[in-house]
């Protein structure tokens, strides 16, 4: 009967092209508006890293005043490290992968070249290209060997490579950071992360750093953050050393943990730690270590602004008033047709065929209106793509990311036309089923 | 077998309750062919349509070969009207966008048929009426007779039990009713009970039993003598 009633429902659409054309104008309308708005909005507050959210924790521990949470949000720990408990934790075994990291600004120039340049650089570990899988056009990171003692190596942004050395293959050439020789091992290709979900310190859709070097070059330089660095303790810091020595957080720390067992021996750790600086004195308020994976992180750390979320709503009350004008047209259609409905009642048709058979025509209009709705919305998007230039969007980070959500959202499209269009057909078909056939046969 | 025992059927609004049907008690036996005469508004549709359970009653009892109707569920009731009755309309109730092949073919879609039993039952009524040539002809381009004919197809093509036909030559001139009258006697020699509803006298005096209505109620029954002789004086 399917296959039957299929067929009525495209006699039905031939029938009334204007109705039909109008409903699936109405339904498509709906479901591109709400398309656009949720991509736009998984864009901004998507999961860049989704496909690791299993493994990717960044590693938090409340060392904070204990008469006094931080900041705005006192059921979080501080979403910073200070170096010493960073320090112990990155000892640890545990991890497939760890990192402890900051972002300070070094002076690049080269000898006889381009004037000295600014950069943002982050110090890092060598671990942090293969855990946020960081594409690379030319050579790689530097081995783990390279990060104690620090060894002077560099890792490019292509931009910055772009600038240095026109594009070409720079990987082996050394260049002058704050008056020091770096070879360079590696030049990243296209990597824009939205948003910034490793450090959100700074802006959440800052751009990642242009340079890259082992993080124990910022003790050795005695380089600080330019980026928060928070205090609550009355201490005397005079020196670097006092600096590193103290309770400030300045440092993100990410763990990359391959299973439930690894995390629970992390937390373990963590806990087992915390309480031995309790005994010592410190980590005075409740205990609060936490592991975090980035989805929970960037609801954490509120990435999302309450605009998007608004602007949400506003595409999902645009569909609501759409198949609103949805059912009133099929109200009005299905009605026109009651004579012969009545008709098929006489012949058999018991109420719940009738109801089954406008059911189906009613799911083969939302399958039109989705798939113009998707072409709709694709139209949308290939607009806001062109609003947000594609300049800074480049591999799995920033452009990918919305064409993840394109794949997923096809199927996700065809679902909300399929669920949105199939409700609001639900009365009408039960509706028109409802009538009494007897009027409507004498009325033909 | 078709009995009703003090059927009442009644329509209301807010301010007024009108009988359609007033104890109205009424038995037709298989292979009858009953008409149901009277003035408008004396309730013939009424019966034809609780007859053909398109409309539920209030009062009384009505069973269908042996079946009580009032019991049964909205899906039982369309089976058996799906397998057991036939419905001819005045205005024919063709569906206007199929074909004649596929108008036919509308109740035994909800029979669930297989295709080709399907397609043997179709072509055997369209031969049966005339029309087999016309399969693929929509009903537009059809004259009302032919229109008819088609009805006639889908009504039997279901080999129903019962064939109820409200006025089914009113929109056809006279030459056309009578194939219509023709085409349905020779239905109901094959076995088939027929109710037929009409204003026509003379149409009626070719059924075997005339039921004269007024108000809802049987007000006259008249039997007349075996179709062969009356059909022969009718035709003369």
């Amino acid at each position: 009967m399917f296959a039957y009633y299929t067929r009525l429902a495209l006699k039905s659409f031939r029938r009334n092209p204007g109705l039909t054309a109008l409903m699936v104008i109405a339904i498509a309308l709906g479901i591109a508006v709400c398309i656009m708005t949720l991509t736009v909005y998984h864009a901004m507050s998507g999961n860049p890293i989704w496909w690791k959210n299993d493994r990717l924790y960044t590693v938090t521990m409340d060392n904070w005043d204990p008469q006094e949470p931080y900041r705005e949000q006192p059921r979080l720990p501080p979403p910073q490290m200070t170096y010493k408990d960073s320090q112990y934790l990155f000892a640890a075994n545990i991890p497939e992968r760890k990192v402890v990291m900051y972002s300070t600004n070094g002076v690049i120039s080269q000898a006889g070249s381009v004037t000295p340049e600014r950069v943002s650089t982050r110090l890092t570990s060598a671990d942090f290209f293969s855990m946020f899988e960081v594409p690379f056009l030319y050579g790689s990171g530097w081995s783990a060997a390279a990060d104690s003692p620090p060894q002077p190596v560099i890792v490019l942004s292509r931009e910055e490579n772009d600038k240095l050395f026109g594009g070409m293959n720079s990987v082996g050439r050394t260049l002058r950071w704050n008056d020091r020789e770096f070879r360079i091992v590696g030049v990243l290709d296209d990597w824009f992360p939205r948003p910034r979900y490793y450090d959100l310190t700074g802006g959440n859709f800052d751009p990642p750093e242009k340079a890259y070097i082992p993080f124990a070059w910022g003790v050795e330089l005695e380089l600080l953050s330019n980026e928060d660095t928070d205090c609550w303790k009355p201490e005397k810091i005079d020196t670097f050393k006092d600096f590193v020595a103290s309770d400030c957080i300045w440092l993100q720390m990410w763990v990359e943990l391959p299973d439930a067992a690894a995390r629970a021996r992390m937390q373990s750790l963590m806990d087992g730690y915390w309480a031995q600086q309790h005994k010592a004195g410190r980590f005075q308020r409740p205990r609060n270590n936490r592991l975090t994976n980035v989805a929970h992180w960037l609801r954490d750390r509120e990435v999302v602004a309450n605009d998007n979320r608004v602007l949400v709503g506003l595409a999902f009350a645009f569909l609501a008033v759409c198949l609103i004008n949805t059912v009133g047209l099929l109200l009005a259609k299905f009605l026109n047709g009651a004579a012969v409905t009545g008709v098929r009642r006489a012949l058999g048709a018991s109420r719940r065929q009738i109801f089954i058979q406008h059911l189906i025509e009613v799911g083969a209009l939302s399958v039109l209106g989705a798939a113009l709705g998707l072409a709709l919305a694709a139209l949308g998007l290939a607009a806001v793509h062109h609003l947000y230039s594609a300049a800074h969007l480049g591999h799995r980070g920033g452009y990918q990311e919305l064409t993840h959500f394109d794949s997923v959202g096809v199927v996700w499209a065809l679902l909300l036309a399929l669920a949105a269009t199939l409700a609001a057909g639900l009365y009408p078909a039960w509706r028109v089923g409802r009538l009494p056939p007897a009027l409507y046969l004498k009325s033909q | 077998m078709l009995k009703m025992q003090d059927v009442s059927k009644i329509y209301r609004t807010d301010l007024i309750e009108t009988y359609a049907l007033r104890s109205f008690s009424l038995q037709v036996s298989a292979g009858e062919f009953v008409a149901v005469t009277g003035p408008s508004g004396s309730g013939k549709t009424t019966f034809l349509n609780v007859a053909g359970l398109l409309e539920s009653f209030e009062a009384g009892s009505y069973e269908l070969d042996g079946t009580d109707v009032q019991r049964l569920s909205d899906d039982a009731r369309s089976r058996l009207r799906n397998e057991r009755i036939g419905f001819i309309f005045q205005s024919f109730n063709l569906i206007p966008d199929l074909d004649v092949f596929d108008n036919v073919d509308v109740p035994l879609r909800y029979r669930r048929l297989t295709g080709a039993n399907r397609r043997e039952r179709i072509t055997s009524a369209l031969d049966l009426v005339g029309l087999t040539s016309r399969a693929r002809h929509m009903p537009s381009q059809l004259s009302g007779g032919q229109q008819q004919r088609v009805a006639i197809a889908r009504a039997i093509a279901g080999d129903p039990a019962f064939l109820l036909a409200d006025e089914p030559t009113g929109n056809l001139d006279s030459l056309m009713a009578r194939q219509v009258m023709d085409l349905l006697e020779q239905i109901n020699e094959m076995g088939t009970t027929i109710l037929l509803v009409t204003h026509d006298p003379e149409l009626a005096r070719r059924a075997q039993r005339n039921v004269h209505l007024v108000d809802g109620q049987i007000s006259d029954f008249r039997a007349y003598e075996p179709r062969s002789a009356a059909t022969e004086a009718a035709r003369a």
